[in-house]
């Protein structure tokens, strides 16, 4: 566990012919070469992201600046926002607890290393769907959350809309099928003795950041399914002029938008809590609190999004509801504030930059956090939501949060990394250019909201004050960006001549500071016992370890099964997709008006029999199963058999009414009950055809006598996918067919 | 202008909402003072030293302890927001009956306000009038896209959504000119989606009204008649409504008493008869992506519509 040791696997890969290195990256299952390929991914993203914002801020400087045509300005700061949230935060994030969680759990690798290629790869290819529209003449240009009807049809011809749209949803199934990894690993990969409450804080933070993925991109990807669907099928969801909604679209949208702000804010708060401990050579505060504290916001975070909306005109009622849920999400993230402060609070700090931009971190996500406490007061929103105070105070929680949290771990990290340190006195260059150019920019973007300047404009007139502001904004933007060019040139220089920083530079606590740096392929030659939550504190004070002074539940060494684990929260996911598919319907449909109606072209009695079919399949894979575990090989598949058969059956159904709506010329673009239906039910239509696909590799591979399908947990797992993908059909025939809730 | 319009309200809706921040504001400057200060004083007292710190692993008893002062200024926001959401600004969906339904109906166009008066035939665009120290209901929608609705001095912001109707108070307690703006992005021109609130005493303002009510009298100057031709010769009269003419389509704004109007296409221009020419020949020069054509419109043709529009007062 020397700096040594470390050496060959370095030098080896240095050996390789050019083509072969390059090949190693792009095969690569490695968790931590994949962690890598997403941090670097995103830094390209940051650098076109960081360049949109320069000239956002050129065409802001003098009043009817004709710098950017309006077009392109509102082009610019949709790609701004879409790149910074989607290619940018989230990968960086992604990118760390790729490398990170697997180290500091004690885990060889992460839970499934094939999925994890998977989940990276579909991040480039999102990007570069979302960046080709470029090709097309014309970026999307409304907005990044993209409220409906200006991104419908009627108002929005040019295909950008629709390469967005594509893009998110790849980059959408990426990020979940990400979280279930990171889920599962952090459930099922711990090292002997690390219970889940002796987790580092960081990991703890990924594990609520996985749910909050797997919980709120469905939603997202649901209102994408929909606007698509309006887009390119001519149905009309969200279009108020043939009777959809306008403010449906914003609370789809939001549903996923708010919780999105918890999971690019909950791993940095990780980050933090891994520094600020090590450079106040203390534990944490109060582990319990903030990891408690951390659940309870993954919990309010679902219960807040409307206060996104609240000059939309909800009424009252939903108003208060929304805004008391926002005040007390307030509670568990101020409490981590004063958790951190005492950690410091008698400790021995060491300033490096990690710890400054720890510092910062405290101090500018605190009025990111105060401002936020405002909007929550809904008749303070009513005045500045929209300006660009708004702007100012996310900005002070996304750069003041989340990008100096990714700062300080960059520092901290860089050495386990690579092997070796970043230059201190760079660093600190960059720490000041990023304090200054934050404050610059957003303080002045704070006083523009008070004037009276809406966010998103492309130009002003000259009002008095605007222009100066907007010139301190602009000089700020400035300041952030040398600040990122000094970063890269100190990643640079550290990497060729930076000092050996050995394996634990910083005296870290957790388990990553156990190995080399950077770690071999496998992580560990041998894991360290953990007693605590500081195992390598442990190691090194061994007259005081921790668990002389604080007992932690020990581990009982119980783990769950990867595959139903992996499955269940895929079917949390989907259940979510699901939902709010429903919940349109419902919305649509409690007055059917017109020819077309429910009633009047659907065949009730023929589609309960195909349903009986589908009900009667996850009867057979039941009895599968059992005769699995049995012992009894010959009977196993000759249920798989019949559950095929019965799945194909009620596909079979379906298509036969399909075909009859469609040669009768119902259409998915009739009215709104077509297509709520046709959506509905051929979401769940493609999601049977999955399973029986999934279905019959089972029997392939139980033909071929392939025993990990005979060992029963793979079954298991598709088991639970088809049993669910029941249950929603039992809703969808409820709803749609019966007509509950109408 | 006000250069500070959240901070300078004009109604008592605007300013309970800027009482109400202000008092946050103070609350916020509190906490953040508090909480720096702590930090700062642990960094210089607990500044690196060689001897390993005791170990604390911390307090539930303290923990709590520090929770309950952020309880108390939530609660406190809480309860003071929810006031003025009850009262202030709490506008009924159902108007009391025999009362009608908003004094105005303002409707979002991209990129222009729709003002009608309830009980007239006036309709305006991008300039409200009103009298002073009355509470007017007005109805906010939308005609395509989602907008906002906001004159800070005055109101709460509210959203312009097509397919339904929103409602708020526009009081003015002293005459002046109030500036409003979109909010929301709407598209190409969401920049330049201006209005502005005139309020005026009573008297005036009855005689504002009396004015806006007459239809302009049909013009006798032999330029501005040929004007008037031209107008509803070319496609102008598609869009555009003069009252006491044929013209009477309602997609861009009524013309009936543009020559009184301060400003031109929503803020771009202010209304003079060289900016009027300037706009008719070329709107995409001081408006990209409007909605209006470039008519490739003569010398001629640009002078007699000119003198045509002027008499509009």
């Amino acid at each position: 566990m020397s700096g040594a040791s470390a050496e060959p696997s370095e030098q080896s890969s240095l050996k390789d012919p050019g083509m072969g290195r390059l090949l190693s990256w792009v095969s690569t299952v490695d968790h931590k070469k994949v962690g890598i390929l997403y941090i670097c991914t995103a830094l390209v993203f940051l650098g076109i992201g960081g360049l949109e914002a320069l000239l956002l801020r050129v065409q802001l400087l003098f009043p009817n600046n004709t710098f950017l045509s309006p077009d392109l300005f509102n082009q610019m700061f949709t790609m701004h926002g879409t790149t910074m949230v989607f290619l940018v935060g989230m990968p960086v994030l992604v990118g760390f607890q790729n490398y990170f969680v697997p180290l500091m759990i004690g885990a060889r690798d992460v839970a499934f290393p094939r999925l994890n290629a998977m989940s990276y790869w579909l991040l480039p290819c999102g990007g570069i769907l979302l960046y080709f529209s470029f090709m097309t003449g014309q970026a999307p240009d409304a907005g990044w959350f993209s409220y409906a009807p200006l991104s419908t049809k009627p108002y929005n011809l040019m295909p950008a809309q629709d390469y967005w749209i594509v893009g998110l949803i790849c980059l959408g199934i990426g990020s979940v099928a990400a979280a279930i990894n990171i889920f599962v690993t952090v459930l099922q990969c711990r090292a002997p003795g690390m219970s889940l409450q002796r987790v580092p804080l960081f990991v703890w933070m990924s594990l609520m950041t996985a749910i909050l993925t797997i919980l709120a991109l469905p939603a997202l990807n649901a209102a994408l399914a929909m606007l698509m669907i309006d887009r390119l099928l001519g149905a009309a969801f969200f279009e108020p002029a043939r009777g959809g909604s306008a403010v449906l679209w914003q609370h789809y949208f939001w549903v996923f938008g708010h919780p999105e702000v918890y999971i690019l804010i909950l791993p940095a708060f990780g980050m933090i809590s891994e520094v600020i401990p090590v450079f106040s050579r203390k534990p944490i505060y109060g582990y319990a609190f903030v990891a408690g504290s951390s659940a309870v916001i993954v919990l309010l975070s679902y219960g807040v999004w409307a206060h996104h909306m609240f000059a939309v005109g909800l009424g009252m009622g939903a108003d208060m509801f929304f805004a008391v849920g926002t005040l007390l999400i307030a509670l568990p993230t101020g409490l981590k504030i004063f958790n951190w402060t005492a950690t410091m609070w008698g400790g021995s700090i060491r300033l490096t930059t990690s710890m400054m931009f720890a510092v910062a971190f405290l101090l500018e996500f605190v009025i990111g956090g105060l401002t936020g406490v405002m909007f929550a007061a809904v008749p303070i929103d009513w005045q500045l939501t929209d300006t660009y105070f708004v702007v100012g105070h996310f900005h002070y929680v996304l750069i003041g949060g989340t990008v100096f949290g990714l700062f300080s771990a960059t520092y901290y990290w860089f050495p386990k990394m690579t092997g070796r340190l970043l230059s201190e006195r760079l660093g600190k260059w960059q720490l000041w250019l990023w304090v200054f150019g934050l404050n610059a920019t957003f303080l002045s973007q704070h006083v523009l909201g008070v004037m009276g300047m809406p966010r998103r404009v492309y130009t002003y007139a000259d009002n008095p004050g605007w222009m100066a502001l907007n010139a301190v904004a602009g000089l700020g933007a400035v300041a952030m960006g040398a600040g990122t060019v000094v970063l890269l040139f100190n990643v640079g220089i550290s990497l060729r001549r930076g000092e050996r920083s050995g394996d634990n530079p910083w005296g870290g606590f957790t388990l990553e500071w156990a190995t080399s740096s950077p770690p071999p392929p496998e992580n560990f030659d041998v894991i360290p016992r953990v007693e605590s939550r500081r195992p390598v504190w442990d190691l090194e004070h061994p007259d005081s370890p921790d668990a002389k002074l604080e007992q932690t539940p020990a581990d009982k060494g119980w783990r769950p099964d990867k595959s139903l684990t992996s499955v269940w929260a895929f079917v949390a996911s989907e259940a979510v997709f699901f939902l709010l598919l429903l919940v349109s319907y419902v919305v649509f449909n409690t007055e059917q008006t017109g020819e077309i109606t429910s009633a009047s072209v659907l065949d009730v009695t023929r589609t309960g029999f195909f349903s009986i079919a589908l009900l009667g399949s996850s009867f057979t894979l039941w009895r599968a199963e059992f005769s699995l575990k049995a012992g009894r090989v010959a009977a196993f598949r000759k249920w798989l058999v019949l559950t095929i058969a019965l799945g194909s059956i009620f596909i079979g159904g379906q298509a036969i009414e399909y075909y009859g709506l469609i040669s009768s010329d119902v259409t998915i673009d009739d009215n709104l009950f077509t297509a709520t239906f046709f959506t509905v039910t051929g979401f769940h239509g493609l999601h049977v055809i999955v399973g029986l696909i999934a279905l019959s590799i089972l029997l392939g591979l139980a033909v071929k006598q392939d025993r990990n399908v005979l060992s029963g947990t793979v079954l298991k797992a598709v088991g639970v996918y088809w049993h669910f993908v029941d249950v929603v059909w039992i809703a969808v025939f409820c709803i749609i067919y019966l007509g509950f809730l109408q | 202008m006000s250069q500070f319009p959240v901070f300078d309200p004009a109604s008592p809706q605007a300013e309970a909402i800027r009482d109400l921040f202000v008092q946050v504001l103070w609350i916020s400057g509190g906490i953040f003072t508090i909480v720096a200060g702590l930090i700062c004083i642990a960094l210089w007292k607990f500044r690196s030293s060689e001897t390993v710190p005791r170990q604390d692993f911390g307090s539930h008893r303290k923990e709590i302890a520090w929770i309950v002062a952020p309880v108390i200024v939530v609660l406190w926001i809480a309860a003071i927001s929810a006031k003025l959401v009850l009262t202030y600004n709490a506008v009924p969906n159902v108007h009391p009956p025999g009362q009608q339904d908003a004094d105005l109906l303002v409707t979002g166009h991209q990129w222009w306000w729709q003002i009608d008066y309830a009980g007239t035939d006036i309709v305006s665009a991008n300039e409200i009038h009103i009298p002073t120290g009355k509470r007017l209901r007005v109805k906010i929608s939308s005609a395509d896209v989602i907008h906002s609705f906001w004159v800070a001095r005055l109101a709460r912001k509210m959203d312009a959504i097509p397919g339904r109707d929103n409602f708020i108070w526009l009081q003015a307690d002293k005459p002046g000119v109030y500036q409003g703006r979109c909010a929301e992005f709407c598209g190409t021109q969401h920049a330049w989606m201006n209005f502005r609130v005139y309020a005026h005493e009573p008297e005036a303002y009855e005689k504002w009204l009396a004015r806006e009510k007459t239809v302009p009298a049909a013009p006798t100057d032999a330029k501005a008649l040929a004007g008037r031709a031209t107008f509803l010769s070319l496609t102008c009269s598609q869009c555009h409504a003069i009252a006491g003419t044929s013209a009477d389509r309602t997609i861009a704004p009524d013309l009936t008493h543009v020559a009184s109007r301060r400003h031109l296409a929503a803020g771009v221009l202010s209304n003079t008869p060289e900016n009027l020419r300037n706009w008719l020949r070329n709107p995409a020069a001081f408006k990209p992506g409007c909605k209006m054509p470039d008519f490739k419109l003569t010398k001629a043709q640009l002078d007699e519509l000119v003198a045509y529009l002027e008499t509009l007062k």
